[in-house]
């Protein structure tokens, strides 16, 4: 469902969002300056008060794309279930976003994901080291320029041996 | 090892312990670290230390195409891994528009279900077994048996199922399975009760839940929680009355909540589901459609605003698939058929497979354990461009310190066993 009185309300805050809908899923894209005001607008005036997820797409390879990387918020309402997916674009060579761990604290580890996973870094976030690769990795796996087997660091990772223990 | 920004408390308090938790340990029923900080017995801090099943899932799901990323989906939550199936592919169908028929839809949900019922009962029975409860755990682990017989009877395989395809199912629901739900509809009840009766009064047990992990409606949401944590502490959001999926909305069943937020509150939450889940699969297996259960016909799927990469519009609306060029066809064609291989081949071979819009999804499911979802990024071509999913266990394990500061270092596996953090989906 569109929920055109939010995007009307949302669009008079700030003028260069642009909504769409596909399949019943309403969606935004805010500029990446005022993608934590957006956030916190949502969250504070339409009750969005539900992290779902933060997750990000690398449109290296999409076809007619003009930026790399694309953030994804999905939000809720956790009485009634509306929901909204907020997107902004990256392009730097070192992306960075502001983090919202100060709105949802549900989104310390989902941050530390997408910088794990794309090496997009979030401002602010507290505590941002990589949580599922190991502290040595060098590269971010899911960006789109890295094989899928991998560049052999599997074989290089540090073991502990008998001897050293 | 540094930890910036992990345990804060060195400085102030020099006599604490560090201990070491898992990653190999029983209590922690799957591959996960905590790094403890004790003070005597009791917890001050807690930093899990996940990553050690990290398998690449998503991007797997970058290199295989819609039906077949269907078994990595198994390996996410392999307690129930049909409710995956299940989220996989109905997020598949809502990037193209499918709408399955409504006997697909009746299974799905029985199997989604079974799957929620082997999820609870295995949580349940480890959460008797980590409180040293261990007839317990045998109760809850002889129906889960007779639940791997169903799915055996379904499709074949007992614990990785694959059951679901885009647009239908691998196999319809056979007169002997139905049987077989039956059965074990009238037979569950009865565990269930002398469950209940051993240890929902238990002095034991509930001395070691009650009151431990207390987790705040607020704290709830502002964390991501979802289904029976989030449940438990009194958010009543399920996304099956929230949000109905499949064909939901035709059954009468109750959310279950509860107020408390300890882990006895997620301990009588999850029971207490059990039931409702059984209500509904009575209702589905009494009321199940006749008809197919893939899709068919060859109308188009795609509404007029999509298109595809690298084709103007106008091309577009011949090369709309059909529902012949989605599903795969039945195996009898494919082997007896020469239209039938023709059809199976267009699907399953490496440059061919079917087309998806140029769009982006996420499509959410009442997973056992809390929104299990799928944000899908199709390219036109027959494979994800981007397939996240979203791991409840990775939202709920986040939460353990928060739980266990305070507490002793015996609530750990209480309140570990509380969150049912299944491993293989934490780190995918």
């Amino acid at each position: 469902m569109m929920d055109s009185r939010v995007i009307q309300q949302l669009q008079t805050a700030f003028p260069n969002l642009t909504a769409s809908e596909f399949r019943g899923q309403t969606r935004v894209v805010a500029p990446v300056e005022s993608i934590h005001e957006v956030l916190e607008t949502l969250k504070e005036k339409f009750a969005f008060d539900l992290l779902v997820d933060i997750t990000c797409v690398d449109y290296l390879y999409y076809p007619d794309a003009e930026d790399r990387f694309g953030l994804v918020y999905l939000l809720a309402n956790a009485e009634t279930g509306r929901r909204i997916t907020v997107r902004c674009f990256v392009n730097d060579t070192d992306p960075t976003v502001p983090s919202v761990v100060g709105l949802w604290k549900g989104a310390n580890w989902l941050e530390r994901e997408v910088w794990d996973m794309f090496g997009v870094r979030f401002d602010g976030h507290p505590d941002l080291r990589r949580i599922l690769l190991p502290e040595e990795f060098t590269a971010h796996p899911l960006r789109k320029d890295y094989p899928l087997q991998g560049r052999g660091e599997r074989h290089n990772f540090p073991v502990i041996t008998r001897a050293e223990g | 090892m540094s930890h910036p920004g992990g345990l804060a408390h060195d400085e102030p308090w020099p006599y604490l312990w560090t201990m070491n938790f898992g990653p190999q340990h029983p209590a922690t029923h799957t591959t996960l670290r905590l790094v403890l900080k004790l003070d005597g017995e009791r917890v001050v801090d807690a930093m899990p230390d996940i990553g050690f099943l990290h398998s690449g899932f998503e991007k797997l799901g970058e290199h295989l195409d819609y039906n077949q990323y269907v078994t990595v989906t198994d390996r996410m939550n392999y307690v129930s891994p049909m409710a995956n199936n299940v989220a996989w592919h109905l997020a598949v169908e809502k990037l193209l528009g499918i709408e399955t028929p409504p006997r697909c839809q009746s299974i799905r949900v029985i199997v989604a279900e079974l799957a929620r019922i082997s999820d609870h009962l295995l949580c349940l029975g480890a959460m008797g077994l980590d409180t040293g409860a261990f007839t317990h755990f045998i109760y809850a682990f002889n129906p889960r048996e007779q639940i791997s017989d169903i799915f055996e009877a379904l499709c074949g395989a007992r614990f990785t199922n694959s059951y679901t395809r885009v647009g239908g199912l691998m196999y319809d629901a056979s007169p002997n399975a139905i049987e077989m739900i039956r059965d074990f509809l009238k037979q569950l009840p009865k565990t269930l009760s002398d469950m209940e009766r051993l240890m929902n009064r238990n002095r034991i047990f509930v001395d070691r839940m009650k009151g431990v992990g207390v987790l705040s409606k607020a704290e709830a949401i502002n964390r991501g929680c979802s289904g029976p944590i989030a449940r438990a502490s009194g958010v009543t959001r399920d996304l099956r009355k929230n949000e109905p999926y499949l064909n939901y909305r035709d059954f009468d069943f109750n959310v279950c909540c509860a107020e408390g937020g300890d882990c006895y509150a997620r301990y009588l939450v999850r029971l207490a589901e059990i039931r409702e889940s059984l209500k509904i699969i009575h209702q589905a297996v009494e009321n199940l459609p006749a008809g197919p259960v893939n899709v068919v016909g060859t109308g188009p799927f795609f509404g007029e605003k999509t298109f595809f990469a690298n084709q103007s519009r106008s091309e577009n609306t011949d090369l709309s698939p059909s529902a012949s060029r989605v599903i795969l066809p039945d195996k009898k064609a494919v082997f007896s058929t020469i239209e039938g291989l023709i059809s199976h081949f267009e699907l399953v071979m490496a440059n061919r497979g079917f087309r998806t819009p140029c769009e982006e999804i996420y499509c959410a499911t009442e997973a056992p354990n809390g929104e299990l979802g799928f944000y899908i990024v199709g390219d036109g071509g027959p494979r994800a461009y981007r397939a996240r999913c979203r791991p409840p266990s990775f939202v709920h394990f986040a939460l353990f310190p928060h739980l266990i500061r305070g507490h002793t270092i015996g609530d750990v596996v209480a309140v570990l066993g509380s969150l049912n953090i299944i491993a293989a989906e934490l780190d995918r």
